[in-house]
């Protein structure tokens, strides 16, 4: 008996939903990542005003100073939904986790002089306060963003910046050999000793900052803009010659996202940039004002970490300000 | 068919979504015929992938040895490198 397999082909009358087909042309097939944030966010038809902010609609464009003709132009570059996203950071952390195995099978602490380990938990464990404010802060862009495009992002942003800080709490307790102390007096060092109060001030301060993008400018652009190269890429270059080399094994995970979310921090920054001339002012100016603050609060945690701290921070803000130029800025 | 096409043959699946895109992009003479659960191109002489494209699109680091990985079947020889995929014909 011969078996003979015949194909029915059944062509499917739409090949996406309707508002997708609107946005990306009748007939086309969308990719999950357009099907998953597309005007997925009400536009109309609100019911009542929430009650902690009567002065808005509960999604509302006024929220912010910056214009945008179309809020979907603020599209991810790395086009992460729910599952891309996961698997994403699941490959990330199971090469982390393996660095971590690594580094207590073969002792590797040991090759960490004790000077770089005290550094290390005095100078960069309290910074994991810093990751959970900004956790907090692209919270605050996920409840006052308009368009589900940004918030998507910046959802995925958020849980990111707790990764970061646990990472950190990891760190501080493999060299702190597991007990929970040295993150007591990491977080005492962050409320108390004069260097990091600067940066405190700036993280608490954001929290109260009404208009959400430029949160996101203070926040994702500025802050990170600063912080990131000192802790994750100069200051470990600076130990990495003196027995310090483990640590960027440990922050490998920090530093490689760093690197992927700038590429939608500076998306989001270029597409608000040359949607119009007002918005170009506006966020030149919160540039203006933002920047002398944080490299002044970056300044003062350089001189725990670096040799050179003026030279170091200088440094940064040369590439920082190039990074933005490069994306549509004049500063 | 001519035969000078060469021929690729890739899954209808999500992932090979982008690859069809960037083939287009970079092969004007190409012509995508979606059979079911396959999606099946043809180019005369050369179809060429390139991972630059691949990664304007998708918005990450692309390997073309990815596309192995929705490959159904494909005709022409095979050059592959780190920045593409290409099938030709020699002749």
């Amino acid at each position: 008996m011969t078996l003979d397999i015949k194909s029915v082909e059944i062509k499917p009358i739409r090949q996406t939903y309707g508002h997708v087909a609107r946005r990306i042309g009748e007939g086309k097939a969308a990719t999950r990542y357009e099907e998953a944030t597309y005007d997925l966010q009400a536009s109309t038809n609100f019911h009542y005003l929430p009650t902690y902010n009567s002065k808005f609609e509960i999604y509302d464009e006024r929220k912010t100073a910056i214009k945008m003709s179309d809020w979907y132009k603020f599209l991810d570059p790395r086009q992460y939904y729910y599952s891309n996203y996961v698997m994403t950071r699941a490959k990330q952390q199971e090469v982390a986790e393996q660095n971590f195995t690594f580094i207590e099978k073969r002792d590797l602490l040991l090759t960490m002089s004790k000077d770089i380990r005290e550094q290390v938990l005095k100078s960069v464990v309290p910074l994991r306060h810093y990751e959970w404010g900004a956790n907090m802060n692209n919270l605050q862009l996920v409840s006052e963003s308009y368009g589900s495009a940004l918030a998507n992002a910046a959802t995925f942003h958020a849980e990111d910046r707790l990764g970061n800080a646990q990472y950190i709490t990891r760190i501080g307790l493999l060299l702190g050999e597991n007990e929970g102390s040295v993150l007591d007096e990491a977080k005492q060092i962050w409320l108390q000793e004069s260097s990091w109060q600067p940066l405190r001030k700036l993280v608490e301060d954001s929290f109260v900052v009404e208009d959400w993008f430029e949160l996101f400018v203070l926040q994702n652009v500025v802050m990170d803009g600063f912080i990131h190269p000192l802790f994750f890429d100069l200051y470990e270059q600076e130990i990495s010659s003196k027995g310090g080399n483990i640590q960027s094994m440990m922050t490998e995970f920090i530093s490689t996202w760093f690197e992927e979310s700038n590429k939608w921090v500076d998306k989001t920054l270029n597409v608000a940039i040359s949607e119009s001339e007002e918005n170009k002012q506006i966020i030149t100016t919160w540039l203006n004002n933002y920047i002398p603050l944080v490299e002044k609060a970056t300044l003062a945690l350089a001189g725990n970490l670096v040799e050179n701290p003026t030279e170091t921070v200088s440094l940064i803000k040369e590439n920082f300000i190039a990074r933005l130029n490069k994306n549509g800025l004049n500063l | 068919m001519n035969g000078n096409n060469v021929l690729l043959v890739l899954q209808a699946v999500e992932e090979a979504k982008p690859m069809v895109e960037a083939i287009q992009k970079d092969n004007p003479q190409a012509i995508i015929q979606n059979e079911p659960a396959m999606i099946k191109i043809t180019c005369p002489s050369k179809l060429i992938v390139k991972a630059d494209t691949m990664e304007e699109l998708i918005g990450r680091e692309w390997d073309p040895q990815e596309l192995q990985l929705c490959l159904v079947t494909l005709a022409g020889n095979v050059d592959e490198d780190y920045d593409h995929f290409t099938i030709y014909w020699d002749n």
